[in-house]
């Protein structure tokens, strides 16, 4: 009987050695989530605050929903601390690992010791740049309803499904060019503020109906998962690239991805003008 | 199938990743052909993404997206201009803090300046700098829904305030530190993704409706684009100044 217990006890303290890292892990990995969680309820306070302070004061209603209200707040926060938590496990490191993939010299079929391979070499770098920004923006949800009121406005002229390829060559283009940049190490502004004047130059010609619409399918675009994931993308081309350096050349490509679809639909809205117009002058 | 709204969420957030997903898959398999270090993290942590995206909207839409829009309406039927651009500016100001997006961004940002030396290697200075970004961007964006919302009821066009936020640009980039040009050209993006966007779309549209004059169909975009130029000027500046 005692040999039992002391067997027993043994085994006790034989398991509670192996669970103990679990256990650990998981007090740890709950303090972490606790951390996330309180620095969120910092981040979302001011928006909660200027609503409900809003409601109350100014127009001086009760919410019509609290409960329901509290409820999708406590929602926000979650969703907010599993999406940065899962961020950090597959979107930042996914960006960098196809940078760093596709910048090996072994994958560009080249001399590891050679230094300065020509842009030519990085081709994939850029199909991928482009894949990546033709397909997010053509599955973007928030697009095909942007897409849908701008046929509404243009009576017709301006097909929403034109709209949405436009606007998604115009940010597989902006990533492809973004790509190169950071590759060759040009200058960020020599691009942007030379799409500005493209943007201006075209803004006096498109019809006017559309401009606003035009310029905001730029800010449409760049959505919650393609943000972190070409980020990551730019910062670890930056750093696998020989000879640049992420912090100087790392980001930018978001900048592009905001403003080629603007010279895209504003060029596709003059070219659907043209037609239109061509088609109704050629008749009798 | 789906007559649950959360499962119906929770399809729709994996659809917004999957053409992410598609794209990845296909070079891994077709074009690089390597192992890939990690898979579990990344299966784990796309599952994290996609609940938290189902979340994130799922709560969006039971309270800041009615509660917001509602308020738009009834501030502009109220018709005090002082109480509709004090709005305006909190609202933009408030989305832009909670922004995930630029949470992580903002965080990556300061890795890479610390990593650069270019501030101190602490986790205070990080912590300090991605603050410090994140609350430049929201002021801009604050001041950027203001300013959109007074050019609808003034009924300017479109092309005035965002051709002169280009001018400032261009001028500005010279003299700022060449280190905060990227991310400073990026902000703007990054800043217009997931909050900003629906309440800001929405406040447009509601003010067009209710202001006699103005269609909303046309006067009643152009507040995005403002919102995305904007915080670009900002971070220069906040890059001159520190």
């Amino acid at each position: 009987m005692i040999d039992w217990i002391m067997q027993f006890s043994l085994k006790l303290l034989e398991t509670c050695r192996d669970i103990f890292p679990v256990v650990v892990i998981m007090i740890e990995w709950l303090m972490h989530f606790a951390l996330k969680l309180l620095e969120t309820c910092r981040d979302i306070l001011p928006i909660a605050a200027i609503i409900i302070g809003f409601q109350l004061l100014v127009i001086r209603k009760p919410l019509a929903h609290p409960r329901k209200t509290i409820i999708g707040f406590f929602y926000v926060l979650l969703g907010i601390v599993f999406f940065l938590e899962g961020l950090d496990l597959a979107l930042f490191p996914l960006g960098s690992l196809m940078a760093s993939q596709l910048t090996t010299p072994v994958f560009l079929g080249i001399n590891p010791g050679e230094q300065n391979a020509s842009w030519q070499a990085y081709y994939w770098v850029y199909i991928f740049a482009a894949s990546i920004g033709f397909a997010t923006a053509l599955a973007e949800p928030s697009l095909l309803a942007v897409a849908l009121k701008a046929e509404q406005i243009s009576g017709g002229t301006i097909r929403a499904w034109g709209l949405r390829i436009s606007v998604a060559i115009g940010v597989g283009f902006g990533l492809a060019l973004g790509t190169f940049r950071i590759v060759t190490g040009s200058e960020l502004y020599l691009y942007i503020i030379g799409g500005y004047l493209i943007v201006m130059i075209q803004t006096r010609f498109a019809p006017k109906l559309i401009i606003g619409l035009a310029y905001d399918s730029g800010g449409v675009t760049t959505s919650m998962v393609t943000v972190p994931l070409v980020t990551a993308l730019g910062l670890g081309l930056a750093s696998t690239v020989p000879g640049r350096n992420p912090l100087l050349d790392g980001f930018g490509l978001i900048a592009f991805a905001s403003l080629f679809p603007v010279i895209a639909v504003l060029g596709y809205a003059q070219i659907a003008q043209w037609l239109s117009k061509g088609g109704l002058s050629s008749k009798p | 199938m789906f007559k649950n709204p959360f499962i119906k969420q929770l399809f729709a957030s994996f659809l917004d990743l999957a053409p992410i997903l598609a794209v990845v898959l296909v070079f891994q398999v077709l074009v690089i052909r390597q192992s890939i270090p990690d898979v579990g993290n990344l299966i784990a942590g796309t599952f994290f993404v996609v609940l938290g995206l189902t979340l994130f909207v799922h709560g969006l839409e039971q309270s800041l997206f009615p509660i917001g829009e509602s308020m738009a309406y009834a501030l502009a039927r109220k018709g005090s201009l002082f109480w509709l651009l004090t709005f305006a500016f909190c609202l933009g100001f408030g989305a832009a803090v909670a922004e995930p997006a630029l949470i992580a961004v903002a965080e990556k940002a300061a890795n890479i300046a610390s990593n650069g030396k270019l501030i101190e290697q602490t986790d205070a200075a990080k912590a300090g700098y991605a603050l410090g970004l994140r609350i430049t961007v929201a002021l801009s964006i604050g001041l950027a829904i203001l300013v959109g919302v007074l050019r609808i009821i003034r009924g300017w066009p479109v092309y005035y305030p965002v051709f002169f936020g280009y001018v400032c640009i261009a001028i500005m980039t010279p003299f700022a530190p060449v280190e905060i040009i990227g991310i400073a050209y990026d902000s703007g993006g990054i800043a217009t993704s997931s909050i900003t966007v629906p309440l800001v779309t929405a406040l447009g549209v509601g003010l067009a409706t209710s202001i006699k004059g103005r269609n909303p169909m046309t006067d009643g975009f152009g507040l995005v684009v403002l919102a995305s130029v904007m915080p670009t000027i900002f971070v220069m500046a906040y890059g001159m100044a520190i």
